[in-house]
């Protein structure tokens, strides 16, 4: 299926569109959360790879709106800073704050939430791309294949993060294991698809929620054991569901920061 | 007007990080066509959040404008189709890169992902990756342990 022959089947186009905010909205909000710790990463070699990751991420964002505004759904930079919060697709866990303060008053940022939120989207992002590089949507695919390639180093760079934080014990581990309950709490929400899941494995757009779940757990369970780690795998979708426009008020304070400039000038060059 | 004459001009164009080598080493120019006064030049971004894409556009449009007479119509398009990959930079582009002190991506990388190059510097094997990220998207940081310099290093980047 390419962009032109979109409009011969609506109900594939609106299931792909649906898709489409899920995955850019993500990467959106991820990347966003992932910029309020330049200047305060743990050192300064961190400071530059996190901020890096983010700005990749943030290109797929970009790639993601522009592809929906070549499908007819507005300006790419109207779609990442105009909409409101209940119109996002995003899955809750990657809306909130990085801790309390903000970036400007008394940061007190978790480390342990940012690794370990950052590993579990990344791996579940990894998974997700390798299953649209099949997908029935031509440009799709693509970009699926280009941002794998970039996915590759972020994984990497995660998983040292993470495995490293989880074996060293006392106070580290501790708070690794605070953080990863606290990331079980709403990472089903990051695996799920929404109220379009069924077209979307009818069409062939990309594969089903229990499988990408399955995936995922397959991954992260051989991760545990080969490293022993004293965490176990349980998916659960507490705070709401960000696939149906369900969002925390953290969502809504993210944007009224982040689309500041744009209000005030929607036309300024970026 | 010929397509070729575009390319040539191309090569004027540098990346704006690495002012020694051309987008055309670089292995970022898919495709020209001249479709009378209308240019159309297709690009690969190396990475998709690069800062430093508009700057290119910007540049290719500048440098087309003033070397070639009779341009009506200039159009940059990014592409990521086929994707960028580090084996397209040329063996021009590697030596380049060499020069402004930033060792060339390895051909291969193994098996399990790693990979390792030398220092562009003194050549010596005995190096170290200091930081995967670099100051741009497409370059790590390492260390010589021999003639004591950190130096970066383009990132492999492949399909695989």
């Amino acid at each position: 299926m390419t962009i032109e022959e979109l409009h011969t089947n609506p109900a594939y186009q609106d299931a792909l569109v649906d898709l489409l905010y899920q995955l850019a909205d993500d990467d959106f909000i991820v990347a966003y959360r992932g910029s309020e710790w330049l200047g305060l990463a743990p050192h300064i070699e961190e400071d530059v790879a996190f901020s890096s990751i983010s700005q990749d991420t943030m290109g797929h964002a970009t790639m993601l709106y522009e592809l929906l505004e070549s499908i007819g759904e507005g300006d790419a930079n109207a779609l990442a800073h105009a909409r409101k919060a209940d119109e996002r697709k995003n899955a809750i866990l990657l809306e909130m704050v990085n801790g309390s303060g903000t970036y400007l008053q008394e940061p007190k940022y978790d480390w342990a939430f940012a690794v370990v939120r950052h590993y579990c989207y990344t791996l579940a992002k990894t998974i997700k791309m390798k299953s649209l590089q099949q997908s029935s949507f031509e440009p799709l695919a693509q970009l699926a294949v280009k941002i794998n390639m970039e996915l590759h180093y972020h994984l990497l760079h995660w998983k040292t993060w993470f495995t490293q934080l989880m074996k060293i014990p006392g106070e580290s581990q501790e708070r690794m294991v605070a953080a990863w309950d606290r990331v079980m709490k709403d990472m089903k929400g990051v695996l799920a698809l929404g109220s379009y899941e069924e077209d979307l494995v009818k069409y062939n757009v990309m594969t089903n929620e229990t499988q990408l779940m399955h995936s995922w757990m397959q991954e992260m369970q051989s991760l545990i054991s080969n490293y022993h780690l004293p965490i176990e795998v349980r998916l659960k979708m507490n705070s709401g569901n960000g696939r149906l426009g369900e969002h925390s008020k953290d969502l809504e304070d993210a944007l009224n920061t982040l689309s500041s400039v744009y209000r005030i000038d929607p036309t300024a060059a970026w | 007007m010929h397509a070729k004459q575009v390319e040539e001009a191309l090569h004027q164009v540098k990346d704006p990080e690495i002012d020694t080598v051309s987008i055309v080493d670089l292995g970022m120019v898919e495709n020209v066509t001249v479709d009378h006064a209308h240019i159309i030049v297709k690009l690969l971004p190396t990475f998709m959040g690069c800062p430093a894409l508009e700057i290119i556009k910007n540049n290719v449009e500048a440098t087309l404008t003033q070397s070639i007479k009779g341009i009506e119509k200039i159009s940059v398009q990014f592409l990521y189709s086929p994707p960028w990959t580090s084996s397209r930079i040329t063996e021009r582009g590697m030596k380049q890169l060499k020069a402004f002190g930033i060792a060339p991506p390895p051909k291969q990388m193994d098996a399990t992902g790693e990979w390792h190059v030398d220092c562009p510097y003194c050549q010596s094997t005995y190096t170290t990756m200091d930081n995967l990220f670099g100051p741009t998207a497409c370059r790590s940081i390492l260390y010589c342990h021999t003639c004591k310099n950190p130096f970066e290093a383009m990132k492999p980047v492949s399909t695989i």
